[in-house]
């Protein structure tokens, strides 16, 4: 009896009576049998006290049994037992959770064309199948991924708006109380900040010339330099070797050792900037109302777009189409690609003027804030205001992160807030104040920081729940070596996109280009004289022994031309179905919104 | 309070040594991988380039020849060995790994007209000019042997082609008519004509064994079973054919050669219509070869090119030529699919990629990885214009290039001219023929 099974432990031939370890499977195991036992007939306490039942309910409870027996069956089935003669207790593939699936859902599925485009149907049978396996597959993996989301709980009655920066810097470990500091930098005050694209390098430009870019999380500075001379916005490039500085006159990239690479003449009075990492463009927005686009990848302007709205010093990018949105003073908001000279789409979006755009990761919402001191979230699918929140003091600066989270400051106070798109919020989720008037907002990549340029320098808040827990190692590597990142940057600029693809819809590639088949079909028809894909005219078989008389042919004739006919009838009668139901549906809306009473029902005769 | 911030430990993410390999995590959520079909596209367009800068699909010439190469064969067996006979009489045994000839042998006086490996590989039969059928071991003779053939037949007229069956041993000759012989004897087991004419090809079809096809010079495709004693039926087409080949792996299938600059694919069910008109040469076909897969098939052309279709494309794929390369005479696909050789007029036997772009030799796992992926986005961005251009562009002989054009203008005119004579005619008097019905006149039975 040395094997260690279950009856060793159950029979125990000295001292007390010891338990086998439970195993939660085992309690659902007897779970299960409890059931199947009180169900079924076979208990035979149960029986004896129990009165008797009436025979309906006896068949009744043998078809249960029988129920039971099958499913037992099936169970064996499932649960194979091993050669070490325990079962598996999970047999089979794990489930996935739908709302996994649905993440990754690519695209609708196609409809299969009818039996007789064999090949084109074989062929769209494969690729579902192949999409559909990758889908399940990264939506099993996802379930893999090792790093959860941060949280902010406060106890009953706690708001955690009210917890400050000091205490959750003391709850947590030291690494992460690490992350919340002040850089106490009075002389060259407002301070413009950017994180770069792995959230690793952080770089601060002050108002008054000062600019920095630090390795933060260690603390280390890489450079420290002052350009003599006004800073309008800082920008890291696609990786933490350059970065751009929008000075006075002239836009200026330096290297991460704070060399000045070039000065570059054709941009001028530069406020805002973007970088575009795919495309690497970068999108300046200047005094002289100038959206103008260079390629640093080879130095040259793409486009230089005059909007002739003035001084553009609100900019914000679409992370998902790569389209600019810019704010205006006269409270609209305009998107941009480079390759149209007109603005794609004007919103008017404020009574103000517009003071703060962001757009968030899955680039379906917009946030504005303008001068008529309103939040307002649009959704940019529709281009249809979705919420509007009235802000005592009017925000600033907005910033959203990876996770979705706003931060917003108002005066020299940095507000943060949940679910802006989804529920109607009345309080924020964290606040904090600064000690002067904020500049710069920027959300840390893969990180549970929001970083705050204002007039005394810089502070770096821990706001939980903020950052991408798992980074994709292939696209943003915090910890990337040297190695690593050079065949990034290789790799990145392999796969760089032409400028000439940025439109609203990224996906437009992808899609079936019917208007040229059309176009190309009908040059075709013009340079053959016949058309080649026209239904070829039924020509009835010559049948023997006399089924092919003239009769006969005439009525094989007139089947395949009714079977035409019915097939039209077919969608007819759908579309007029069709059209049924969309009437239907509008009058009975009618009628709910008839039948509530409104005030001026009263004035009706 | 409660809290929780994002604390990664850098043990997890960053390798323990030097030697190791750098970790990856992963995480494929589509809101991090933002400009998915940009991007794909780009990589595709970049495959594609890369697929033109790397196409370089000569790899080597074999001379040695005194005459032109007049026919080819491959041997059943191994790989690396082709025969090779010549219009002076002469064969030539190259060894293909290393290429270079092993084996010279005067087997005819004039033309070898046709050759074969028997199925096992241990004997070659020739046919030539001087009426003669001559069987011949494979092995090298030793040192003192003469070199000497196995058998020899004398026939009334001259052979112009020949062919093996795949499991017997039997075998087929053309010439003024097909003959079907045993290995065994002297004078054929069955003869087959079909009025007066020449045959130029005759070839067993590799699947459906018993059954032939043989091109006539009456402009006619005849084709054969073995085991009866008439043909089954051929079907006439405007001009000659000049060589056929059956498709290995689709029985029914076969393709033919024609002087009319383009190749027909036939299903021998149903003749009345070529399944496909392959057009792109721009003189006679004089040889077609069909790749082991059954999906693409080579055709040599008096155009002093080489050109590959697939199966069921009007138009080829790919074109190979160059500046020393006369009329190519004869062409095969080796048995491995990788490669093609061709023989052509000026006594040389050249050695070219089936896939120009293919990276030979033994690939990583990641480059075979690399290849694949790129492979699978060519096909799936392949109708995007931009790509379609770069994958399309060929650069040809100037000759070429212009009697393509010169070629076009002309259908270009006679389709115009037909569209003007059916406008003006009764609806109905001048009926759109296609070009598949273009170019059949009838089918005998």
């Amino acid at each position: 009896m040395a094997s260690p099974g279950e009856e060793t432990v159950s029979v125990p031939h000295v001292g007390k009576k010891k338990k086998a370890p439970s195993r939660y499977w085992q309690e659902q195991q007897k779970e299960e049998t409890k059931d199947g036992a009180v169900k079924g007939t076979t208990n035979p306490t149960a029986v004896d006290s129990g009165p008797k039942p009436p025979k309906q309910k006896k068949r009744k409870l043998k078809h249960e049994q029988n129920k039971n027996k099958k499913f037992l069956k099936h169970d064996q089935n499932k649960n194979k037992k091993l050669i070490s003669g325990k079962s598996d207790p999970f047999p089979g593939k794990p489930r996935i959770p739908g709302d996994r699936l649905q993440k990754f859902k690519r695209k609708n599925k196609m409809k299969k064309p009818p039996r007789q485009h064999g090949k084109l149907r074989k062929l769209i049978v494969r690729s579902e199948e192949a999409s559909d396996m990758a889908q399940k597959q990264a939506a099993r993996f996802d379930l893999l991924l090792p790093e959860e989301a941060g949280f902010l709980e406060g106890d009953e009655g706690e708001d955690t708006c009210l917890i400050s920066q000091e205490d959750i810097a003391n709850a947590v470990d030291i690494t992460s109380g690490a992350k919340h500091f002040n850089l106490k930098l009075s002389q060259f005050g407002p301070y413009r900040v950017d994180y770069n694209k792995t959230g690793r390098h952080l770089l601060i430009g002050g108002r008054r010339g000062h600019v920095a870019c630090i390795d933060w999380q260690s603390k280390h500075l890489m450079c420290e330099i002052n350009v003599m001379e006004t800073v309008n916005d800082v920008k890291w490039l696609h990786s933490e070797s350059m970065y751009a500085v929008a000075q006075k006159k002239w836009l200026y990239i330096y290297d991460s050792n704070g060399i000045e690479l070039h000065c570059i003449r054709k941009f001028n009075d530069v406020l805002r900037m973007q970088f575009l990492p795919y495309h690497f463009l970068l999108a300046t927005a200047s005094a002289t109302s100038f959206l103008q686009y260079l390629d640093v990848s080879v130095g040259k302007e793409v486009a230089a777009i005059n909007t002739k709205t003035g001084r553009l010093d609100v900019m914000c990018q679409n992370p998902q189409n790569a389209i600019i949105h810019l704010g205006h003073p006269n409270g609209t908001v305009t998107l941009w690609s480079p390759n149209q000279k007109e603005a794609l789409v004007k919103m008017l979006c404020h009574q103000g003027g517009v003071r703060s755009v962001a757009v968030d990761k899955t680039g379906t919402y917009m946030v504005t804030s303008g001068m008529d001191k309103k939040l307002k979230v649009y959704d940019l699918r529709a281009f249809k205001p979705l919420k509007s929140y009235f802000l005592p003091a009017g925000a600033s600066c907005l910033s959203l992160s990876q996770k979705g989270l706003l931060s917003a400051a108002t005066g020299d106070i940095v507000q943060v807030y949940r679910d802006v798109w989804s529920t109607p919020v009345t309080k924020p989720y964290m606040a904090h104040r600064v000690r002067g008037a904020v500049w710069g907002l920027h959300f840390c990549p893969f990180e549970d920081v929001l970083g705050v340029g204002h007039q005394d320098g810089f502070t770096s808040m821990l706001v939980p729940g903020a950052g991408e827990p798992n980074f994709d190692g292939l696209d943003a590597n915090p910890f990337r070596s040297a190695k690593q990142r050079q065949e990034w940057e290789v790799k990145a600029l392999l796969d760089k996109i032409q400028p000439e693809l940025i439109s609203l819809d990224p996906t437009e590639l992808g899609h079936v280009d019917r208007a040229t088949f059309q176009q190309k079909h009908e040059d075709r028809v013009k340079a053959l004289g016949f058309d080649p894909l026209a239904k070829v005219k039924f020509i009835p078989r010559y049948k023997k022994k006399g089924r092919s008389s003239a009769g006969r042919v005439e009525k094989r004739k007139k089947q395949v031309a009714h079977e035409d006919q019915r097939d039209i009838i077919r969608k007819a009668m759908e579309d007029k179905r069709k059209t049924e139901e969309e009437r239907n549906r509008k009058e009975q809306k009618k009628s709910l919104l008839s039948s509530q009473k409104s005030a001026l029902d009263r004035f009706k005769k | 309070m409660k809290v929780k911030v994002l604390s990664r430990n850098p043990d997890d993410y960053v390798r323990e040594t030097k030697l190791d390999i750098q970790r990856v995590p992963r995480n494929y959520d589509p809101t991090l991988h933002p400009f998915e079909v940009p991007r794909e596209y780009t990589r595709a367009l970049n495959a594609t380039k890369l697929e033109r800068v790397f196409a370089k699909p000569f790899l080597a010439s074999l001379d040695g020849h005194r005459d032109g190469v007049n026919c080819l064969a491959k041997h059943t067996k191994s790989l690396s060995t082709l025969l090779s006979g010549s219009c002076d009489g002469e064969v030539k045994v190259w060894n293909l790994s290393k290429r270079e000839c092993v084996r010279t042998l005067q087997a005819h006086e004039g033309f070898v007209r046709g050759m074969v490996v028997r199925f096992c590989g241990t004997s070659f039969f020739t046919v030539g000019d001087d009426k003669t059928i001559k069987q011949w071991k494979m092995e090298t003779p030793g040192y003192g042997e003469e070199e000497e053939p196995l058998n020899t037949i004398l026939g009334k007229t001259v052979f112009t082609g020949l062919d093996h069956h795949q499991k017997e041993g039997v075998f087929a000759t053309c010439g003024q008519q097909v003959d079907i012989w045993d290995e065994q004897r002297s004078s054929p087991i069955r003869s087959f004509t079909w009025g007066v004419d020449s045959f130029s090809a005759v070839r067993f079809n590799p699947v459906e064994t018993e059954l032939l096809g043989s091109c006539a010079s009456d402009r006619s495709i005849v084709l054969y079973d073995m085991r009866e004693s008439a043909p089954l039926k051929k079907v006439i087409m405007t001009m000659r054919s000049n060589t056929l080949c059956w498709n290995p792996m689709e029985a029914y299938y076969f393709t033919c050669a024609n002087e009319d600059y383009n190749l027909y694919t036939y299903d021998m069910r149903h003749l009345e219509k070529p399944l496909m008109v392959h057009m792109d040469h721009v003189s006679a076909v004089l040889d077609v070869d069909y790749s082991p897969t059954g999906q693409e098939f080579v055709s040599a052309s008096f155009d002093k090119t080489v050109r590959i279709f697939p199966r069921d494309a009007g138009h080829s794929r790919e074109v190979y030529h160059t500046k020393r390369m006369q009329h190519v005479i004869c062409i095969k696909w080796s048995s491995d699919s990788k490669y093609i050789l061709s023989g052509s007029d000026e006594m040389n036997i050249r050695l070219w990629k089936a896939n120009a772009a293919e990276k030979l030799g033994v690939l990583a796992p990641r480059e075979k990885e690399a290849a694949n992926y790129s492979q699978k986005l060519k096909e799936k961005f392949q109708n995007h214009p931009q790509i379609r251009r770069i994958a399309r562009h060929r650069h040809l002989p100037k000759s070429i290039y212009h009697q393509t054009k010169e070629l076009r203008v002309m259908k270009d005119a006679r389709r115009r001219k037909e569209m003007n004579v059916r406008k003006h005619s009764k609806p109905g008097a001048v009926p759109v023929v296609s070009e598949k019905e273009k170019h059949v006149v009838t089918v005998v039975k």
